[in-house]
């Protein structure tokens, strides 16, 4: 807390600085508003941070300090009994590989596939392509519970539960990432394709060696927003999986909801497990990940 | 690569002896492109969409030996009321998220926009952290803070000499509670919304109200607030569809309970279609709730979009 107020001070007398030129009453108000404004938000953090703080921590706390008084964030004793009774217990190890393979495989297919089709809408003619881009707006707005009883079907019909092509198929490829790849691939002048047709390239070749390189940021976003979608997802692994062994991560984790509660730290450590992979990759691509998510915003 | 192109073009013979099958290519790739879009969206899209709509017509355990109910689905609906429970909650779910989670983070955003505020980055990266996680995770911490006895919630509001809370055991509560970790969860990335909004309106409008002598508040209501428009409706849009999906927080966190007061449309469904195979009841549900969705989002659309604003 010191740091935070030393920090304020500094930085206020900052703005007290710029803005002393200015004349009479106007001089403080910089000043107070900036430390209210300030002491508002460092507080609204505090309330959105803290939680995660403490699964983290408490992750590595005993059980009767998760539910002794007084509470505590930092552990007095650190201990990996949790993680270990985790690890012993249930098929964790499984569970993150099966995440990581649903994640990966699933956003590479994904942006691949949406890139694809992308520069097809974006620099191609064919039959019917208006009317295709129009049913594949439509399918933007139909929410995902009308689908799913018949895709459960059909899970059976392939025979494909417990599967990773049944948790990766159906979600290969999204309406919304066509259309956000062709919006990227329209930039690309069409000087540059037909440079490339009459070197002999085939259109395989020029989405590969020309629009893939150029729209890299487009892939970078729209593979941060699958995977994140991806990896967090919950619903549709728990319609398709029946066997621990392929549960992914979250499913895994909300298995041991309810029998498991009274070990409180193996059931937080799981939700760190589960949840620092995205925050590495989310530190990685950090100025990317905020474009991609207000992508759909501005769009 | 644009100057050895041009010499190429300069050089080489206008069409050089193409094979068929470079000529060929060229027609069919487009549809290969889309192919496997359009093949999935066959199977795992079209295909559920008018199957589902035929199943909600019929009755049965399961996918075989279904009778023809007609209507009897969406009549039975009307009146059951365990889907009107599942559809007040949702519906208290989504006014909470649209009033409580739309006001505050456009507090927040102004806020962190404001010239007051120097690290910008730090804010905006601090509020949208709870977006990278599941719902799950979000799950076993809320069970956590909400817990009557050794909740941190409670505990913190012992400091003021308030409650104990049932948060998750009182009918009355549970949804309040549910509305409190989904503002808890979305207000920052709705923030970053409106913050791309904001960032967006030309300066030179606040420049030319000022020499006009328009307040602050002047400026906001007149400038802002119309060129937020479309980040409004998208805000808005995105909160009611989220709503309506809400779904692992209260099966993992209540079950529904308790007696219902949390059941969410999407939990019923669920019920319904995954546990009691009860497959064309689930349907009919899905698509009263498709129905309800599009009337909501046309209204919105209708609203947000009602006067339009400078500039647009």
């Amino acid at each position: 807390m010191a740091v935070i107020h030393k920090a304020i001070s500094k930085a206020s007398a900052r703005t007290q600085a710029d803005t002393a030129p200015m004349a009479g009453t106007k001089r403080r108000w910089p000043v107070v508003s900036f430390v209210i404004v300030n002491v508002l938000l460092l507080i609204g953090v505090l309330v959105e941070v803290l939680p995660y703080l403490y699964m983290a921590f408490s992750a590595f706390k005993s059980n009767s300090e998760i539910f002794g008084v007084p509470l505590t964030l930092w552990p007095r004793t650190w201990t990996f009994t949790n993680m270990v009774q985790l690890f012993d217990g249930f098929p964790v190890a499984r569970w993150m590989l099966n995440t990581a393979i649903v994640a990966v495989v699933g956003t590479f297919l994904a942006v691949m596939l949406a890139s694809l089709a992308g520069f097809a809408f974006a620099k191609h003619d064919f039959r019917f392509k208006t009317p295709l881009l129009f049913l594949m707006l439509a399918t933007i707005l139909l929410p995902s519970q009308v689908l799913l009883v018949p895709q459960f079907q059909i899970m059976r019909t392939l025979d494909w539960f417990n599967t990773y092509q049944g948790l990766i198929i159906p979600r290969a490829v999204t309406a919304f990432g066509i259309i956000l790849m062709r919006q990227y691939t329209l930039s690309i002048p069409n000087e540059l394709l037909d440079a490339a047709r009459v070197d002999g390239a085939t259109e395989f070749g020029i989405w590969w060696r020309v629009v893939v390189p150029l729209v890299r940021p487009g892939l970078a976003v729209l593979g941060i927003l699958t995977f994140l979608g991806l990896w967090n997802d919950y619903f549709w692994p728990l319609i398709i999986t029946t066997n621990p062994k392929m549960f992914v991560m979250n499913l895994g984790i909300s298995s041991l909801i309810g029998p498991y509660d009274f070990r409180y730290g193996m059931l937080l450590s799981g939700a760190l497990l589960a949840s620092l992979p995205v925050i590495l990759v989310f530190i990685f691509f950090q100025k990317q990940f905020v474009a991609g998510l207000t992508r759909g915003a501005l769009k | 690569m644009a100057t050895s192109t041009l010499g190429a073009r300069l050089t080489a013979p206008l069409e050089p002896a193409r094979t068929w099958w470079w000529r060929r290519q060229r027609k069919v790739s487009p549809y290969l492109f889309i192919a496997p879009f359009f093949l999935l969206f066959l199977v795992f899209g079209l295909y559920p969409i008018i199957y589902s709509f035929i199943l909600s017509f019929t009755k049965g355990f399961g996918f075989e030996n279904r009778t023809f109910v007609g209507l009897g689905n969406y009549i039975h609906l009307m009146s059951d009321p365990r889907f009107l429970m599942a559809l007040r909650n949702t519906t208290i779910y989504a006014l909470g998220s649209v009033v409580l989670i739309g006001g505050l983070s456009l507090l927040i955003a102004l806020a962190i926009n404001s010239r007051s505020v120097k690290w910008k980055t730090f804010y905006r990266t601090a509020f949208f952290f709870p977006v990278l996680t599941s719902e799950v995770v979000i799950t076993v911490i809320a069970a956590r803070i909400l817990d009557e006895q050794f909740g941190l919630l409670n505990a913190a509001l012992g400091w003021f000499g308030v409650g104990p809370f049932a948060w998750l055991t009182d009918p009355k509560l549970v949804m309040f509670a549910i509305v409190l970790i989904g503002l808890w969860t979305w207000t920052g990335i709705n923030a970053l919304y409106w913050m791309a909004g904001l960032n967006g309106i030309d300066e030179d409008f606040y420049e030319a109200a000022a020499i006009d002598g328009a307040s602050s508040w002047q400026a906001f209501r007149h400038i802002t607030m119309p060129l937020l428009r479309p980040i409004a409706l998208f805000v808005v849009l995105q909160a009611i569809i989220g709503s309506y999906n809400l779904f692992a927080l209260p099966f993992l966190l209540t079950n529904g309970g308790p007696s219902d007061a949390s059941l969410t449309v999407t939990l019923y469904i669920y019920n319904q279609g995954f546990q009691f195979f009860n497959v064309g009841y689930a349907s009919a549900i899905a698509y009263v709730m498709t129905f309800f969705l599009l009337i909501v989002s046309l209204v919105n659309i209708k609203v947000f979009r009602g006067r339009s604003a400078p500039g647009e």
